[in-house]
């Protein structure tokens, strides 16, 4: 964390992060939220190390507008990163004034002091403590240094979770679970198909049921607000059938989405040129590569409770940006952004922009249709998985030119995708999915620019020694079904595409997969993970049965992030079964050895379930896949052991976890299916049907 | 692992009142009614339809809410609560067939001062990310410790095998299980 934090430049006061308490505990403040990653805990044992204060007095406050450090988005693998460096430059601050406070007082030199949690103590046993000088030192000491890594206690250790406890207590802290005096419950009904537009709504009935305080209704917008939430399903349901709606075709051939993406209208982005080679006499290798749209599919439907008083609306939401969505919720509802207060509270399980934010709007437009009253919307099951924005479908060509003793002269990736973000103030601001309903017009997603990573580009770019490489990302204008940020964008299928084409050639080249890859990598902490995986899984290019294959996956997340490199066992026959995953994970420096392996782990199976089983179904006019039944995910059955390597790096900055073992897990998947059957397969998923047309 | 109880089916042919058959255009229409119910060894009375979904009357009628909405179609377990000792899907129960039946949340098996071994073991085993899921695990699986002294890999797998996770934290949900069967202290009785 050797790097200034951009967190910090724009919020420059120490005031803004940090407030030692006279009760005795440490408030924090910070602009990241808690996605079920485990991030709150980790900002805390930064904080409580720097300080010298034991972790139990650490308070992290949810990221609420008007109250936290705008840090934007949570997103990226970036909050300890951006959010714990800002947080310990702040408590190195703050506690050199502190010193220099307590050194005035006691008489003494402020190195002479000592301190324990958050007792300080000069060499003639005169005492005084950070909460008698709390008041006294809020401007710190601006040049003070952080502590060097050797100086850590608590980074570096497997702090329990501070949430942890509580979320198996089933103690109330979900966005779902908050009740407020006099709340109303609002449902919203989506169009029956995604060009649908209402044509009648017959709703003197809904309107008249006990218990239905409102039908909200502005153009394709139609709700109910009912007193109680068994009330509200009810009535969504009669006005459903109180709606006619005129639909017609809008959704591509799902059967070929490949070819829709290379056909619809799009802008050209050249992300890398490298050095043009010469071809002549080169031998190319070629090969396509695509995946569906993929859904979030968290376990809670998104949910946000609203109220519109005085003047003013506060919403309480799972955003992963509350001052992006005040942002967005000011400008479409002509609300002055000081009048929107957006705090965070904790939903199911966040992989990127889902439906939070749209339904944080949903209920903004109750609310303020039914002032003075909190609402709060749950969206069903069949809207989570049918309308939360899609993880973009995507194909990917490579080109690879060999020459005649087969080393590679150029790498050529192609790309074509709709754009990975349509966030609240995305370029063009798309709409919330309530004021599309209103008949505002949709804007088509955007990559985020090369610099934070790209999008459907992410990882395009081979991290190998290549003389010449060029990718081309070929991005939709046209947006059928929304997309936006799924976790690790589009490394998910550019790393799969990469190592696959790898493997081929590694397989040209007689070598062995590994070592091929070794050949081609000069960084050491790249070699190190591959070497490691090796080792741990016990590497071999020997299979042990029919149908029984293994294979490798490797790369830096983001080309500037953490390291990943994975070996997959599988089984494939009528399916695949992955029986073994073994990581070797290089994110830098480790706060939280046991929350990384968490997130490395839970990355790796979210992406086999997106490998092996997941496709947005839908036909002309609608998304199909809207239950667990139609959208498979994976089960208890399906999760195979995970054997984890973290490498120790304490001396290096901390480089991000969340999204590294994405890309790496799809392509060892893909890769062991290769050594099992004997051909790789390209279009994702790995279902029976995928690798029989490959075979 | 989710069964639907000899007494549950019962209840099911019992209650074919005909306060139950609503006309078509009355199938939207709240019509409340006193309802009985035994909740973690507590009584209850609660207004409302008895056709309302009791993961519903958990949340809002008795303030416990533990047991989650996820799917509304019992195909995720989230809202699993023990019926009788067995795990049921609370989202798709009308109340009223489960009025004569004991009824036990995640709340009812423990908490922080009195935690019950699942608690405790998830806690040790770190065992969950966003945690949603959670309450519906601890129940399914202390629905199987109640039946099955110690537990392997593939039985608890297979007991939590209709239960959902997406944040990927099953093999610390199966070892904490696993841990808390073969704890010394763990009581044969939830309460």
């Amino acid at each position: 964390m050797t790097h200034p934090s951009p967190s910090l430049a724009a919020n420059p006061d120490n005031s803004q992060w940090l407030e030692l308490c006279a009760d005795g505990t440490v408030l924090v403040r910070t602009g990241k939220a808690e996605l079920g990653q485990g991030v709150l805990t980790a900002l805390a044992q930064i904080v409580a190390d720097e300080l010298d204060v034991d972790l139990h007095r650490i308070t992290v406050q949810p990221v609420r507008t008007g109250v936290s450090p705008d840090e934007g988005f949570t997103a990226g693998s970036l909050s300890v990163q951006h959010s714990g460096s800002a947080l310990r430059e702040v408590s190195a601050r703050v506690r050199a004034g502190i010193l220099a406070a307590a050194a005035a007082e006691l008489g003494c030199a402020s190195e002479e002091l000592a301190v324990d949690d958050g007792s300080i103590r000069a060499p003639d046993g005169a005492c005084t403590s950070y909460w008698a000088l709390a008041g006294s030192a809020v401007g710190g000491v601006p040049e003070a240094a952080p502590k060097p890594p050797k100086e850590y206690r608590l980074v570096g250790r497997s702090a329990p979770r501070l949430d942890i406890a509580g979320k198996v207590m089933g103690t109330r802290r979900y966005v779902h679970d908050l009740r407020f005096p006099g709340q109303l419950f609002g449902r919203v009904l989506r169009p029956p198909s995604r060009g649908a537009h209402l044509v009648e709504m017959a709703d003197e009935q809904v309107r008249g049921l006990p218990g239905v305080v409102a039908v909200v209704h502005d153009g394709d917008f139609a709700a109910v607000v009912a007193e109680r939430e068994d009330i509200a399903v009810r009535a969504l349901r009669a006005l459903e059938a109180a709606c006619r709606w005129e639909e017609q075709d809008t959704l591509p051939d799902e059967h070929a989405v490949t070819d829709f993406l290379r056909e619809a209208p799009s802008r050209v982005v050249t992300l890398y040129d490298g050095a043009s080679t010469p071809r002549e006499g080169a031998t190319r290798i070629s090969a396509q590569f695509s995946r569906p749209f993929l859904a979030h599919a968290s376990i809670a439907p998104s949910c946000a409770v609203a109220v519109w008083e005085d003047g003013r609306l506060r919403v309480w939401s799972h955003t992963q940006g509350v001052y992006n969505l005040r942002a967005e919720l000011a400008r479409w509802l002509a609300l002055d952004p000081d009048n929107v207060e957006v705090e965070h509270v904790e939903g199911a399980g966040c992989y990127g922009h889902n439906g939070a934010d749209d339904v944080a709007g949903d209920a903004a437009l109750l609310a303020m249709a039914v002032p003075g009253r909190h609402i709060q919307v749950v969206w069903s099951r069949q809207d989570e998985l049918g309308w939360s924005p899609f993880g973009p479908a995507m194909a990917v060509q490579v080109d690879v030119d060999l020459d005649a003793a087969g080393a590679i002269r150029h790498w050529r990736q192609e790309v074509w995708s709709n754009g990975h973000s349509s966030r609240p103030s995305s370029p063009g601001h798309p709409p919330l999915l309530g004021g599309l309903a209103q008949g505002l017009a949709p804007v088509a997603s955007s990559d985020p620019p090369p610099e934070s990573g790209a999008g459907a580009g992410r990882n395009g770019l081979p991290g190998y020694d290549l003389p010449g490489v060029t990718v081309v990302v070929n991005q939709l204008t046209h947006m059928p079904l929304r997309t936006s940020a799924l976790r690790a964008l589009g490394a998910h299928l550019n790393v799969y595409a990469i190592e696959s084409v790898m493997d081929e050639l590694a397989l040209l080249a007689g070598s062995d997969p590994i070592e091929f890859r070794l050949s081609l990598l000069g960084d050491p902490r790249a070699r190190a993970v591959l070497e490691r995986v090796a080792e741990a899984s016990d590497w071999t290019r020997e299979t042990h049965g029919p149908d029984i294959g293994r294979g490798v996956g490797y790369a830096r997340y983001k080309n500037v992030g953490g390291y990943c490199a994975v070996v997959a066992e599988v089984e494939a026959t009528t399916s695949v079964q992955v029986t073994r995953l073994t990581i070797a994970a290089d994110v830098g420096l480790v706060i939280n050895p046991d929350g990384v392996r968490n997130q490395i782990e839970g990355g790796a199976l979210q992406s086999l379930s997106w490998t092996t089983k997941e496709r947005v179904r839908f036909d002309s006019r609608s998304v199909t896949s809207t239950t667990w039944e139609t959208y498979p995910i994976v089960t208890f059955a399906d999760v195979p052991p995970v054997h984890m390597e973290l490498m120790h790096r304490p001396d290096l900055p901390a480089l991000g976890a969340g999204e590294a073992s994405i890309g790496p897990t799809a392509a060892a998947i893909g890769n062991a299916v290769r050594a099992a059957i004997g051909i790789g397969v390209r279009t994702l998923p790995l279902s029976a049907e995928n690798v029989i047309a490959a075979l | 692992m989710v069964d639907i109880t000899l007494g549950r089916l019962l209840a099911f042919c019992k209650n074919d009142c005909s306060h139950r058959r609503k006309n078509a255009g009355e199938a939207e229409v709240w019509m409340p009614e006193t309802v009985r119910l035994t909740v973690n060894g507590v009584q209850h009375q609660v207004a409302c339809d008895p056709d309302t979904p009791l993961l519903y009357v958990l949340r809002n009628d008795l303030g416990l809410t533990a047991a989650k909405f996820g799917c509304g179609l019992g195909l995720c377990g989230a809202c699993n609560v023990l019926v009788d000792g067995r795990p049921v899907h609370s989202c798709d129960t009308p109340v009223w067939s489960v009025v004569d039946n004991d009824i036990r949340t995640l709340e009812g098996l423990g908490d922080s001062d009195n935690p019950h071994p699942l608690q405790r073991s998830f806690i040790r085993e770190q065992a969950l990310q966003c945690g949603y899921c959670i309450p519906g695990m601890i129940v399914t699986a202390a629905a199987l410790l109640e039946t099955t002294r110690v537990v392997d890999d593939a039985a608890v797998r297979k007991a939590l095998n209709g239960n959902l996770c997406r944040c990927g934290a099953h093999n610390r949900i199966v070892r904490a299980v696993v841990a808390a069967s073969s704890e010394p202290t763990r009581t044969t009785s939830s309460s």
